[in-house]
């Protein structure tokens, strides 16, 4: 149960700073805004959210070969393809790149990958200095703490917070409050850093199998920047990324945009294809693909949990779940916070681990409303809830199932079936809880410590029908 | 290594899910004519501050020549090629005129700190969502369009099309890729600072699109 008492611990913790709330609430309620006005048109949006779960769902199915063929392409393209199990062989190969090119130091575009592979601290372990290069992850690498949102990293963050880092950090640089003034700062002092890096490691949005494309999506420059300046680009990325055809990025990309920060198309859209030819002045001698694993083929045996990977890391669900929005995405304690990081975390790391994230859900549905793949997200969720007290054995392999069961709970659970499947059992129930109605304890535990205590009708509803003259058939 | 490339693939390969039918290749046909490409072209840049004139065919240089230097900005970067040749040719002489000739390794801090804005040419537009389609390439490489502050990019005006989906579909880019494909859709931005647009955070602070007719 100890991942149940931190989990709380941190929803206490959230639940107690008015500022975050504060924050978050403002920010998932702008951006919850500028969604709703791309979409003015239900029908196009609902044909749009066909065509991308349509693409997601065919890139799956033919993931394997999909793979080998991207592989085939972006190596006859000169672009080195990579595999790796896990986070640590990830880390070591990146490591490993970063060393015979003699690389020291690397600015690093946004990649949610590579903060599920823990990248960053790996190389400074190993004397390589990294720098987020994207605003939000630098601000969040100054404070020491991981993203807070899967787009919007340092969401929880006001400008006066980002202010005081700056100060800490950049003391040369005259102290301000203003947002513009800010950004301001953080181009000056990453300037120098993109000129001089040895690396840059990007994350990927699409990789095109048929023309071994690596596509990526952004807004400030930082991931052109990294991709574009120094001598090595290292791109990281799952393996669900893949699609089949150029021709499935165009819907791809516009319901990504659309959905994550409502923007009808981000700043930049930056599809790399090779690495600098012979003839060419810029961009890096060498490009490599890292494509990780980490647990994603494993979830595939499941066909209802496989939709999981239809997703493309918009963070519609997560700006649109009424649970983060209170907590914000520290409370969670994984890389992927809201309702994407309850149905995926507890596939990558065991039910074991963060099966209890799935208590943090209401079952609204508003997640799996916005979603632009259609991930039944609330399905998944309650699915797992169901399989961290389950205690058969299937073929699924989800590990820690029934890890969260607790023997109270599932006699409950067998009593409350037993009554409600038979007939004369639970008349006899109703009988007896409308007579001794006053029986019922008036404290609860935590339920009564803001509420009152449900007491049961004086007469059951049966009975109350059956008074106005309707059979029970 | 290829050892984990074989396992993940066989697995993925045992764990195969149920084959569902391709997707149909997405078009969504605006039925516009140019003059509507450009209104569109021009609205969605003027939304995220980027600005677009339009100009006759010949008329670009002067207006770069008559524009640019009240910005207080003199140091332009061009590249080769009819566009970077005519500019050349005839540039005010309020500009001083740097040549991407080198690899960037041999400049690279002249490139990201001394050029005050470029000027490149572009493949296309893209109405609907007012993004520039550009293909670096050696005669203007790719951080032409990144590193100075200010990017001047001409868009033939009989090369708008509708959107994206359109672009790739007429044009076969599936038959080959360059080493590098661009849209660009304003100067560069974030939001990242309590969800307050900033512009100018590590590309272009500006974006002058000027449309040839």
């Amino acid at each position: 149960m100890n991942q149940t008492r931190e989990f709380h611990h941190r929803i206490d913790d959230a639940l107690h700073n008015d500022q975050l709330r504060s924050n978050f609430r403002s920010a998932m309620t702008g951006v919850m805004e500028r969604r709703a006005q791309q979409f003015p048109d239900d029908d196009q949006l609902q044909a749009l959210r066909e065509q991308a779960q349509a693409v997601r769902a065919n890139s799956l199915v033919k993931q394997p070969e999909l793979l080998e063929r991207l592989e085939q392409k972006l190596t006859e393209n000169g672009i080195q393809v990579h595999w790796a199990e896990g986070s640590e062989q990830a880390n070591a190969i990146i490591h490993g790149i970063l060393e015979a090119a003699g690389a020291k130091t690397v600015v690093k575009g946004k990649s949610m990958v590579s903060e599920e592979t823990e990248l960053n601290q790996y190389l400074e372990q190993r004397g390589i200095q990294i720098i987020e290069s994207d605003l939000g992850e630098y601000i969040i690498q100054l404070a020491k703490e991981p993203p807070s949102h899967i787009v919007m990293p340092a969401v929880h963050k006001n400008r006066f917070e980002v202010a005081e880092l700056f100060r800490e950090f950049h003391p040369d640089i005259p102290y301000t409050e203003d947002v513009d003034e800010l950004t301001q700062t953080a181009r000056q002092v990453l300037r120098t850093r993109f000129a001089n890096a040895d690396a840059g490691v990007s994350g990927v949005n699409f990789a095109v199998a048929e023309t071994g494309t690596l596509c990526l999506v952004e807004n400030e420059g930082n991931g052109r920047l990294s991709t574009t300046a120094p001598r090595l680009h290292i791109a990281i990325t799952g393996i669900e990324k893949v699609v089949e055809k150029l021709s499935d990025v165009p819907p791809l990309l516009e319901i990504l945009t659309k959905s994550a920060t409502g923007q009808p198309i981000t700043t930049y859209f930056n599809m790399i294809s090779r690495p600098r030819q012979p003839n060419e002045l810029d961009g890096p001698e060498a490009v490599h693909l890292v494509l990780l694993d980490n647990g994603r083929s494993r979830i595939r045996v499941d066909e209802e949990l496989l939709d999981t990977l239809r997703c493309i890391r918009c963070g519609a669900c997560i700006n649109h779940c009424p649970v983060y929005v209170q907590l914000g995405g520290h409370a969670y304690g994984t890389v992927y916070p809201g309702p994407i990081g309850i149905a995926l975390e507890p596939q990558r790391l065991g039910l074991d681990q963060a099966g209890t994230l799935t208590s943090a859900c209401t079952m609204c549905g508003a997640c799996a409303e916005v979603c632009p793949v259609k991930i039944p997200l609330p399905k998944l969720i309650n699915r797992l809830r169901a399989e961290s007290v389950n205690e058969q054995r299937t073929t699924t392999p989800l590990s820690g199932r029934g890890s969260l069961r607790k023997p109270s709970e599932a006699t409950i659970w067998k009593l409350w079936s037993r009554l409600n499947s038979h007939p004369r059992l639970y008349r006899m129930f109703t009988f007896a809880a409308t007579r001794l109605r006053w029986l019922t304890p008036g404290k609860l535990g935590a339920w009564t410590r803001y509420r009152s205590a449900p007491r049961p009708a004086r007469q059951s509803l049966h009975d109350l029908a059956r008074k106005e003259g309707f059979s029970n058939e | 290594m290829s050892d984990t490339r074989d396992t993940i693939l066989s697995r993925l390969r045992t764990n195969r899910p149920h084959a569902v039918p391709a997707p149909d290749v997405y078009r969504k046909p605006l039925n516009w004519d140019r003059e509507q490409c450009i209104t569109s072209f021009t609205e969605r840049m003027q939304a995220v501050r980027g600005e677009v004139h339009r100009v006759g065919r010949n008329a670009w240089i002067d207006w770069i020549n008559t524009e640019i230097p009240c910005r207080d900005m003199t140091r332009a970067l061009i590249g080769h090629g009819a566009i970077a040749e005519n500019f050349a040719a005839g540039a005010s002489a309020a500009f001083e005129l740097t040549r991407y000739d080198r690899k960037i390794e041999e400049w690279k801090d002249v490139l990201f700190h001394e050029i005050d804005f470029a000027i490149t040419g572009s493949l296309a537009g893209l109405a609907e969502s007012g993004s520039l389609v550009l293909w670096p390439d050696t005669s203007e490489p790719r951080l032409m369009s990144l590193a100075p502050p200010l990017h001047i990019a001409l868009l033939e005006a009989d090369r708008l099309y509708e959107n994206f989906a359109q672009m790739i579909e007429q044009e076969d880019w599936a038959d080959g890729m360059p080493t590098n494909a661009l849209l660009i859709s304003g100067p560069s931005k974030t939001a990242d600072i309590e969800q307050t647009l900033a512009y100018g955070i590590h590309g272009p602070k500006a974006l002058i699109t000027l449309i040839l007719e």
